[in-house]
């Protein structure tokens, strides 16, 4: 039960077999979907628009269950239970949305800081993280007074800051200009690689999907390799 | 630690953001709170002091004999000082006398003489024993010698050696002050003075008020009691002077409760608005609150926090509420008294005392009503899906949840079910829990109801399609009805119970003037110079009255106090002429009394009694009952009930004839005379003043009393109209914040809004109109919701209450006033709302995150 049997001391693997979810409103998303990610790799997985590439992150984050199927991560199922779903979450996962999601009434400081409090962690680490993403001397700033490039940096620092095993990014620049998009790529895959963690990214940018070290196509038969040019 | 951080700075960034509104919230749990505790400690400051005078006349003893008349003769005195167990015996003459010259028009116009034998008193009552001037101890038992209390000297401005004037019946009686008291308390207006010398000059030869009892030390209370009651006739009443105690909180207890819950209302709308408040700051968090889950915050941690925000909110608000309420308490005090008008406790000062254990049971309910208040939204919020949670327009969902009409008719039908239920312990708590059932039932079903309305008005506006802005907030109204309901709970409690109260205090006024013009038929009345005088006019005296010349008919009235049960306040027997064939010429009856053809065939003498009566005497109407008026017990018959707004404690109506034959007293204190045609009221007075006693006559007249009664009501319900017109204020404090709240949520929409073409004061004009459409629709609801519970206070809450029925009495213009200043108000929130929130730029209102 719970994050405690999970053993993440080293590496990290994930794993999915033969999932199957069904919406509330009988839509089929998956059919026996299977997929595998192994330690320090990074990601990309593209599709159509509601062919469930969202769906698939909750599931790996525990924020959604399947109705079949197996979740593993080193092994060990993904627990069901909310709590010890939330603990695994709250120390091995980071999250990337395309709408931010930076809270608005924290300083950028308190932003980052947010994973490391959650934790127990102490909060040192938020400064150097963001003069990794290159917001120094911008701590004390809110939100409102950031740019969408600039928020999208804090929300990688934010992401990475305690050292997490898996980062889940749903269309991260889908919000950015193309140059922007593509200076936030490049730091996002450097920051991830050199954090050791695993990646996946959920894009409908081409361009996104490059940076990746493998490149999935998510059907409505599953997911689908697709050769990097 | 760090959990303490975050929570920190979630909560500053959250109250930095809803600055508005959070002070909104503590100030309206503030006005709540403060409005309890204020009367909470006016109430147990003023019972404290009543008490504390209580028992520093009755002393040292164990019990007080009394009888059920305010008199009985003195041959009792030897045999129960001589009685086994008994230590020592005080005999007292309690009488109130009239101060010429000193009568207001309330009724504080006399002044309380107790005859005491000073060498019993001094063990038994040693406050109350005179002290003399040096050198002139036998004072105490001088003729003509009467002791003050400081605050009677003061009153009557006198000092140690002044004559002091004093009249009982048309008799002037002449003392010297001799002195002040051992201990009194402050304001406690008393005079004392030797017993035989008070019975000398105020015509009660041989007669006692009471006997104190000091018991040995081991005798049994309880069996002496039992003994001595079951050897003294039913004319006597044995009391423990705890008794007196009880006796003085049932006096007042239906009225403070009442004030109590009027109270409450102010801190049950402020449950509303905390609710309003709260949960549409949650709503508009739900994202942010999602992102937290999806970062790691449990569940419990969410639901932790989000309470934790609203206790802190609580305690503030409490914290400003109880200071409030102390100085609320000082205020009235100093300004309405110890009885905040309603004149149950004259002549003492309370002073208001910090109380350690009620300050905390007030900072824990101001707690309770922010949890309460903040429980659901929390609630929602914590089980919210993250991923669901974090995408915007997913807030129907959270509001669905509400939509419980199921929940809302369940207290609706509880409410009616409790309307059937008798008092508990004398109060009207069901037909409490009824009101607050109801107004939780119709607020429960307002989304239901504000989409039923709305969307028919939508329907009906999308024919004839005009306005561009109608629509807009019609669409807005009818889909996102939760949002409109959540937004108009505080001020639909306010308001109904606004209206409800309006309902039932018109309708008790009307009642009160129509009973007044039953109750005064006569053109003029007299009466000497003290109510309920006892010895009022001697039979020669009736004799002179009777004869004066433009008289065409002349009714002898006399009253007094009777204490049936020693631990309820006394009742008022009133003997006077009554048409047995048509009681209700003279008496305001229900329809409840008996035929002439049943009281024909009875022997027993009849009475009518208050509706008081029934409910605290079980008097039903045919009963039988012995009542020891005179020496001998008589039966008397229960012949109808009457009316009686003058007395909730109760009252006996019954023919002087009939009582002078039981009592063979004939002593009257008050007529009734009806003029000749031709002879004014005043050439009245001028007679019956040149009487010889004329000095004595106090002279009244219908519109006179008529116009003092109303302002006696109206300076009782002076608080009742404060409280409401507080939790009207809580209720518009309500709109404001919710609409403010909702405002913030709406920001982006204004942003789109704006890049489509709409100006500023297009918007500022949706919100009015929105602010105008809801506030209607929550006045209608509130109305209907408001005549329903008028109905409770009027017809269960009352009678239960203070035992008197009333007609029901709509106040129009009263309640249109009320409508439009509300209406009003509602609207001018909503555009002052509005305009802040369009002061924004149209591009960062879109760019807006969350």
């Amino acid at each position: 039960m719970g994050s405690a049997l999970i053993n993440m001391e080293n590496l990290f693997a994930l794993e999915l077999h033969d999932i199957d979810k069904t919406f509330a409103s009988n839509r089929q998303i998956f059919s026996r979907l299977s997929f595998s990610l192994r330690h320090g790799e990074y990601v990309a997985i593209t599709g159509e628009s509601g062919i469930g590439k969202s769906t698939l992150l909750n599931l790996i984050a525990g924020l959604d269950v399947p109705n079949e199927g197996d979740v593993l991560i080193n092994g060990t199922l993904l627990p069901k239970n909310d709590n010890a779903a939330t603990l695994l979450r709250r120390k091995h996962f980071g999250f990337i949305f395309q709408a931010f999601h930076i809270l608005p009434h924290l300083t950028v400081l308190q932003n980052v800081a947010l994973p490391l409090l959650l934790n127990q962690f102490p909060i040192d680490r938020a400064q150097s993280m963001l003069i990794a993403v290159g917001l120094n001397g911008r701590e004390q700033d809110f939100p409102h007074q950031l740019s969408g490039g600039e928020l999208q940096r804090v929300a990688i620092a934010r992401a990475l800051v305690h050292k997490p095993k898996l980062i889940l990014a749903d269309e991260p620049t889908g919000n950015l200009d193309p140059d922007t998009a593509r200076e936030i790529l490049y730091l996002l895959r450097a920051e991830i690689k050199n954090s050791g963690a695993a990646a996946i990214i959920v894009t409908h940018s081409q361009f996104a999907a490059q940076t990746a070290d493998r490149i999935l196509q998510l059907t409505a038969t599953g997911l689908f390799p697709v050769s990097q040019s | 630690m760090k959990h303490n951080l975050l929570s920190q700075w979630l909560l500053q960034g959250q109250w930095h953001r809803h600055r508005l509104q959070i002070s909104m919230v503590i100030i309206a749990i503030a006005l709540g709170i403060a409005l309890g505790f204020s009367i909470q400690l006016i109430n147990s400051a003023a019972i404290h002091e009543f008490s504390s005078a209580v028992k520093s006349l009755s002393g040292q003893s164990d019990l007080q004999v009394r009888a059920i008349q305010s008199t009985f003769y003195e041959m009792l005195y030897p045999k129960l000082a001589q009685r086994e167990g008994v230590e020592s015996a005080s005999p007292v003459l309690e009488i109130q006398v009239a101060v010429p010259g000193q009568s207001d028009d309330t009724r504080n116009g006399m002044l309380k003489i107790l005859g005491i034998d000073v060498f019993r008193a001094m063990t038994m009552t040693p406050d109350i024993v005179g002290v003399p001037a040096e050198g002139r101890g036998f004072d105490t038992l001088a003729i003509d010698a009467i002791f003050l209390s400081p605050a009677a000297m003061e009153w009557l401005k006198v000092r140690q050696d002044d004559s002091l004037i004093l009249r009982l019946g048309t008799k002037t009686v002449t003392l010297r002050v001799a002195g002040g008291l051992v201990r009194s308390n402050p304001g406690q207006r008393l005079a004392v003075m030797d017993i035989g010398a008070a019975q000398w000059h105020f015509d009660h030869i041989g007669l006692l008020s009471r006997i104190d009892l000091k018991l040995k030390q081991h005798v049994n209370l309880e069996q002496f009691k039992a003994s001595l009651e079951k050897e003294l006739s039913s004319q006597y009443l044995v009391a423990e002077t705890i008794d007196q105690e009880k006796r003085i909180n049932n006096m007042s207890r239906a009225y403070r409760i009442n004030l109590n819950v009027l109270a409450l209302v102010a801190l049950f709308t402020g449950i509303f608005l905390v609710f309003a408040t709260q949960f549409l700051a949650t709503l508009q968090r739900r994202p942010q609150l999602a992102l937290l889950r999806v970062l790691g915050m449990t569940k419990k941690q969410i639901l932790l926090q989000i309470l934790k925000e609203s206790s802190l909110l609580g305690l503030l608000g409490a914290i400003l509420g109880v200071v409030l309420g102390y100085g609320f308490a000082i205020s009235a005090l100093y300004f309405l008294g110890g009885d905040l008008g309603a004149g149950f406790f004259p002549d003492i000062q309370p002073k208001i005392q910090f109380d350690p254990w009620l300050t905390l049971i007030f900072l824990m309910l101001g707690i309770s009503v922010t949890l309460m208040g903040s429980a659901i939204p929390a609630w929602e919020a914590a089980n919210a899906h993250p991923a669901q949670a974090l995408k915007s327009g997913n807030e129907v969902l959270s509001m669905a949840r509400l939509n419980k009409p199921w929940a809302a008719t369940v207290c609706i039908i509880l409410a009616l079910i409790f309307t059937q239920l008798p008092p508990v312990a004398e109060l009207p708590l069901f037909g409490y829990f009824a009101v607050a059932l109801l107004l939780i039932g119709g607020i429960g079903w307002m989304p239901a109801l504000a989409k039923l309305f709305f969307s028919l008005l939508l329907r009906f506006v999308n024919r004839y399609p005009r306005n561009v802005l109608t629509l807009l907030v019609l669409a807005r109204l009818s889909n996102a009805s939760h949002q409109a309901a959540i937004a108009l709970g505080g001020v639909l409690a306010s308001f109904s119970l606004m209206v409800a109260m309006a309902i039932m205090v018109a309708s008790f006024r009307l009642s009160i003037e129509h009973w007044l013009d039953h109750i005064l038929p006569a053109d003029i009345y007299v009466r000497t110079e003290l109510r309920q005088d006892v010895i009022g006019f001697t039979r020669s005296e009736q004799n002179a009255l009777a004869s004066a010349s433009g008289i065409e008919r002349i009714d002898f009235i006399y009253s007094q106090q009777i204490s049936l049960d020693s631990l309820r306040p006394s009742v008022t027997l009133f003997a006077r002429p009554i048409d047995k064939n048509d009681p209700g010429s003279i008496l305001p009856l229900t329809d409840d009394f008996l035929s002439t053809e049943v009281l024909a065939n009875s022997n027993a003498i009849p009475i009518w009694v208050s509706e008081a009566m029934v409910d605290l005497y079980d008097f039903q109407v045919g009963k039988q009952i012995t009542l020891p008026l005179g020496k001998v017990l008589h039966e008397y018959i229960v012949a109808g009930v009457w009316r009686d707004y003058g007395r909730q404690f109760g009252a006996i109506q019954m023919r002087l004839s009939d009582y002078q034959a039981v009592s063979g007293e004939f002593h009257i204190n008050e007529a009734a005379i009806w003029l000749t045609d031709g002879v004014s009221t005043q050439q009245m007075m001028n007679t019956l003043s040149a009487l010889p006693f004329g000095e004595a006559l106090v002279f009244w007249q219908p519109n006179e009393i008529r116009s003092l009664s109303l302002k006696i009501f109206d300076r009782s319900f002076a608080v009742t109209y404060l409280l409401e017109i507080i939790a009207v204020l809580v209720g518009l404090l309500g709109v404001a914040a919710s609409f403010s709240a909702q405002v913030l949520t709406r920001i982006k929409e204004f942003g789109i809004l704006r890049h489509m073409g709409l100006t500023r004061n297009q918007i500022i004009h949706m919100l009015t109109l929105e602010g105008g459409f809801l506030t209607s629709f929550g006045i209608t609801i509130g109305f209907i919701l408001g005549s329903s519970i008028s109905l409770i206070l009027i017809f269960i809450v009352n009678p239960q209450s203070f035992h008197w029925t009333m007609q029901l009495h709509m106040p129009w213009i009263w309640l249109a006033l009320m409508i439009i200043s509300l209406l009003f108000s509602a609207a001018l929130t909503a555009y002052i709302v509005g305009k802040s929130a369009v002061a924004r730029q149209a591009i960062q209102s879109v760019k807006e995150d969350w």
